[in-house]
């Protein structure tokens, strides 16, 4: 037994809420240990002075507790095993199933050397037309949801994942409610798609330090996927403003001085660390992919605070959801939603008149909003603002809804469509080619 | 050399113990398992130097072994730099093996077996100075002059000269001797601190040249100058990288160097794949051809971010040397001073303002002054043009990296969250953005020269047009469409069909993407012209659907070839649908 080679330690120094410190050797940098029995992590060494992160809080930890370094960063047995599983945020099952066997690897390992990685090029189609038409989601993509917290933003997420025809979904829950957690297992498990499922899970009832493992450990479970069976995997992180609570409370235990929003000076490298781990790898490395969608709550649908804004310059494209209240629904709203990815498939992998339709509809639904503002400023609307108001609705209905479920060569249709029932061809500037060959007389 | 040992750690900072002399700024290398990684020195008190460490310290312990070099962090300069995909330490990305980063793997970034052909341009006996040319070779058409080392002072004597003929880089190619009769041996090769600036070159004058990006919005509305600088803020989502792209594969320059710091992997991946397949647009060759691309993205570790900024701008400069244009882009500035304030923190100095380091404003400020257009010792002319960009945190422009650069670069192309809603793209407001060159009366006479002497004042009328567009339409907002008077509208839609025409552009059609000067001048001429008329309307509502499709019949131009038959069949159209209303 390894046991026998681990040096214990019993003289603690200090203890903080998150934290501990003790007088020891011979420990690396990041090493995993524990404490009384908690698992902790060194974060700090100053000569023979050592900080351990204690993920579960340091409740009750007493200055003689028992210190036992493992000798290695924190880590993931992967293998086949893995799937249909759930685990806590340490690996360790909680579905009552026996433990994994396989190899051992640490998590948060290196980057992909960039040179290696391939442009993402293959289309993730979901159904939702705000989605596929608007904001079109490429494989190897990372995206989060922009959301309030009373938004319906899981049920969105679990669509998305069943539709996207994935190898393998990994949900990686960061202070989900119970409830939260046992819809989307729920939703799997009636979709028949457990086993293609793998989870790691932190509720709102665990300590909140332990959601710092959940995107490693989620993301070292997909590199496996990924890399060593060539699948095309999703990853599913929500929710990731509770995450960098969990950052800021660590860096503030350990007397950083906070950035903007009391968030850590580090929160842009730390959220870029875990979201760049989506990829699509070349043919030559199997051809797997990760793609990563993630959900960042907000306050009162604030984007500038630290959180938001920090995830919007690392993944590429947000997507928001509104309630129209035109129409009842809630839609992707295309005014702020963006997937900087769509050109990559946008009439390359769909009908060459996506991209010139795509932009032709917003701007005329942004035409459409300020006929609104006039209207509510009690001005008399013209023609043309009508018109533009009756296509907004049609268009709300039809395409932006997230009830919407069709293909994006029916989405084009309907949007040229509503082009030939509201405009003429002048309104809508678009190439005349395209006029020409899709206009609906 | 100094050894050391590892005393401490904090996330990558590592306190080091050593026993003897060690610079600031110096590399060092500590052992830990079977790799050492490479660190600098960024800070040192009593016995204890702080190094910053350019890869993940997991596992690294207390007790573990360093060993200094002596020197600071260099780039390794000579012919093969082009093409090449470098990390920003400047390891060749291709030539790391495995489809992950290796920590403590690190690579050659030239190759040292290819054979160069060279040939002399100095002979025995000629006194040459840092950075005379020497000889040169051909780089992927370009003529990469082989120069004395910029760290040489001082003048020398050419000794001995090689003959044209192949060599590689590590061959001698000359000897020089020194004042005092001190013989030195000259390759291809040199190596050059990345901190301090190269300035091996006579005078700096202020930039007058305009640089031809294509992209109206710049070379039209706001030019940037050969050796000027410029900034490009904008929030997430505002078109910042396309911009960025299509200015890259534009822009009139010789070199292109383009540094990828702490931004997506997949944009990086996107230059990649698409610079290969693309075509300069002015030789016909590959893009690639020109280009060197310095990718440390956000997930790569944090101080070899703030490197690659250092790393790009002393490539760029020793291309200048060579008499070349060089255009260098960084995206993002913001990353690197949160490198800078990410090292701060832990090195645990009092903070500025947002928690950035005191000396933030500064750091900028040495840095732009880096770029420049410069007359070289032997008269011939060089530029470095930097274009950065600025990801303000939340949109909000008055924080410290935004307003440190304004106040040192000379152009400032604002990208606003509204216009690009809007898709009006590049969605850079024309109002707010600037470019001092204008003001500059070399430029006025250049430009004056290259297009005419009435393009200033035309381009000024277009602000006008677009400033009074932008009152009428807030009127409008309060007042109602028939708030006001028929001529209003008639100019707010003049101010859209500049907009449309002018300012807009499609960075994804293949005619409209790239837009030559020449034909800039004319689509400009055409629609001032027909600003400048006046219009017979007898309700508001007729002005909206006339200008619609005088935009319509203009765009339809600019997607055309330049005076192809499409384009002048629709101008044609144009013509006549201008009589029916023009007075």
């Amino acid at each position: 037994m390894a046991q026998a080679f681990q040096k214990i330690f019993t003289q603690i120094t200090a203890i903080t809420k998150a934290t501990c410190s003790l007088k020891a050797t011979g420990v690396g940098n990041d090493e995993l240990a524990t404490v009384n029995g908690k698992l902790a992590q060194v974060v700090k060494i100053i000569g023979d002075d050592v900080t351990l992160q204690v993920f579960q809080g340091t409740e009750g930890i007493p200055t003689n507790a028992e210190v036992v370094f493992l000798g290695k960063a924190p880590s993931l047995k992967v293998s086949d095993q893995l799937a249909g599983r759930f685990f806590n945020a340490y690996g360790d099952p909680i579905d009552g199933g026996p433990a994994i066997e396989g190899r051992e690897v640490e998590i948060g390992g290196p980057s992909v050397n960039p040179v290696r990685r391939k442009q993402p090029s293959e289309l993730i189609a979901t159904g939702i037309a705000g989605i596929d038409l608007n904001n079109t989601l490429v494989s190897g993509q990372k995206i989060p949801f922009f959301a309030d917290p009373d938004q319906p933003y899981n049920t969105v997420m679990a669509n998305v994942a069943l539709r996207a025809q994935a190898d393998k979904i990994i949900l990686g829950a960061m202070g989900m409610t119970n409830d939260d957690y046992l819809y989307f297992k729920n939703v799997f498990s009636n979709a028949g798609v457990l086993d293609r499922i793998v989870s790691f899970v932190n509720t709102t009832e665990n300590p909140a330090v332990e959601r710092l493992l959940v995107p490693d450990m989620a993301l070292a479970a997909a590199e496996y996927f990924a890399v060593e069976k060539h699948e095309k995997v999703l990853v599913l992180l929500t929710d990731m403003t509770l995450y960098a609570d969990a950052l800021a409370i660590v860096s503030n235990r350990m007397d950083q001085i906070p950035s903007k929003d009391s968030m850590p000076g580090s929160l842009y490298s730390d959220l870029a660390k875990i979201y760049e781990k989506a990829v699509q790898f070349p043919e030559e490395a199997g051809g797997g992919s990760i793609t990563i969608i993630a959900v960042t709550t907000l306050s009162g649908g604030d984007i500038t605070h630290a959180i938001p804004d920090n995830t919007g310059y690392i993944t590429e494209g947000q997507l928001y959801l509104r309630r129209d209240s035109d129409i009842g629904k809630v839609i992707v709203d295309p005014f702020r939603s963006l997937s900087r990815l769509k050109q990559l498939v946008a009439g390359k992998k769909t009908r060459e008149d996506h991209p010139q339709v795509m932009n032709a509809a917003v701007r005329l639904y942004a035409d459409a909003a300020n006929a609104k503002t006039k209207l509510e400023n009690g001005f008399d609307l013209t023609d043309y603002d009508n018109r533009c108001l009756s296509f907004a609705k049609d268009y709300s209905s039809k395409i932006l809804a997230i009830d919407v479920n069709i293909n994006t060569t029916e989405m084009l249709d309907i949007a040229w469509e509503l082009f030939g029932t509201y405009f003429k061809p002048e309104e809508v500037n678009i190439k005349q080619a395209l006029v020409d060959k899709y206009w609906k007389k | 050399m100094t050894k050391g040992t590892v005393k401490g750690i904090i996330a990558n900072l590592v306190m080091v113990e050593v026993d003897g002399p060690v610079s600031q700024n110096e590399i060092c290398y500590i052992s830990v398992k079977d790799v050492k990684l490479m660190a600098e020195v960024i800070k040192f008190t009593g016995k204890q130097a702080y190094a910053q460490v350019f890869e993940s310290t997991r596992g690294l312990k207390v007790g573990n072994e360093v060993e200094f070099t002596g020197h600071m962090l260099e780039v390794t300069l000579g012919p093969g730099l082009l093409s090449r995909n470098y990390d920003g330490l400047q390891n060749d990305l291709d030539k790391l093996t495995g489809v992950f980063l290796k920590r403590g793997e690190y690579s050659y970034p030239l190759d040292k077996e290819k054979l160069w052909d060279f040939q002399p341009l100095a002979k025995v006996g000629d006194v040459v100075e840092a950075a005379a040319w020497l000889g040169e070779v051909d780089e992927n058409h370009q003529p990469h002059k082989i120069m004395v080392p910029f760290v040489m002072e001082g003048k020398y004597t050419v000794k001995s000269i090689v003959k044209a003929g192949q060599y590689k880089i590590e061959d001698e190619i000359a000897v020089i001797t020194d004042e005092e009769g001190k013989d030195h041996v000259i390759t291809m090769i040199q190596k050059w601190p990345v901190k301090k600036a190269i300035t091996a070159y006579r005078e700096k004058p202020r930039p007058f040249k305009l640089l031809e990006t294509g992209v109206r919005t710049i070379d039209t509305a706001n030019p940037i100058c050969e050796g000027g600088t410029g900034f490009i803020p904008g929030p997430f989502g505002t078109g910042k990288t396309v911009l960025q792209h299509a200015i890259s594969k534009q822009a009139e320059a010789d070199i292109v160097i383009i540094a990828a710091c702490g931004e997506r992997a997949n944009e990086v991946v996107e230059t990649f794949t698409e610079f290969p397949e693309l075509e300069d647009p002015h030789t016909g060759r590959k893009l690639m051809e020109r280009t060197i691309i310095i990718a440390n993205t956000s997930n790569m570790p944090v101080a070899s971010r703030e490197a690659s900024v250092y790393t790009s701008m002393t490539i760029a400069e020793y291309y200048r040397s060579m008499g070349l244009r060089v255009m260098l882009m960084a995206d993002s500035t913001s990353r690197w001073a949160q490198a800078l304030r990410e090292m701060s923190n832990r090195l645990e100095e009092l903070p500025g303002q947002d928690a950035f380091p005191m000396d933030l404003s500064a750091i900028i400020g040495a840095f732009y002054a880096r770029a420049g257009f410069v007359y070289l010792n032997n008269g011939q002319t060089g530029s470095v043009t930097f274009l950065g960009t600025v990801s303000p945190a939340g949109g909000n422009l008055k924080e410290p990296v935004t307003e440190g650069t304004k106040k040192v670069a000379r152009c400032f192309y604002a990208l606003e969250q509204a216009r690009a809603d809007r898709k009006r793209y590049p969605a850079v407001n024309p109002l707010d953005s600037y470019s001092k060159y204008l003001e500059y009366p070399e430029f006025q006479e250049y430009i004056a020269k290259r297009i005419d002497e009435n393009w200033i004042p035309m381009v000024n009328e277009m602000k006008t047009y677009m400033q009074r567009g932008k009152e009428i339409q807030e009127q409008i907002n309060i007042l109602g469409d028939d708030g006001v008077p028929v001529d209003y509208h008639e100019a707010f839609w003049k101010s859209e069909v500049i907009d449309f025409i002018i300012l807009q552009q499609d960075a994804f059609d293949k005619t409209d993407a790239l837009c030559p000067l020449e034909r800039q001048q004319y689509m400009l001429k055409l629609v001032i012209n027909l600003c400048r008329k006046d219009y017979n309307f007898d309700a508001f509502l007729d002005v909206s659907e006339y200008f619609k499709k005088v935009i319509n019949l203009l765009k339809q131009m600019n997607y055309a070839e330049f005076n192809s038959d499409d384009f002048k069949n629709y101008e044609k159209k144009l013509e006549e649908l201008l009589k029916t209303k023009q007075l």
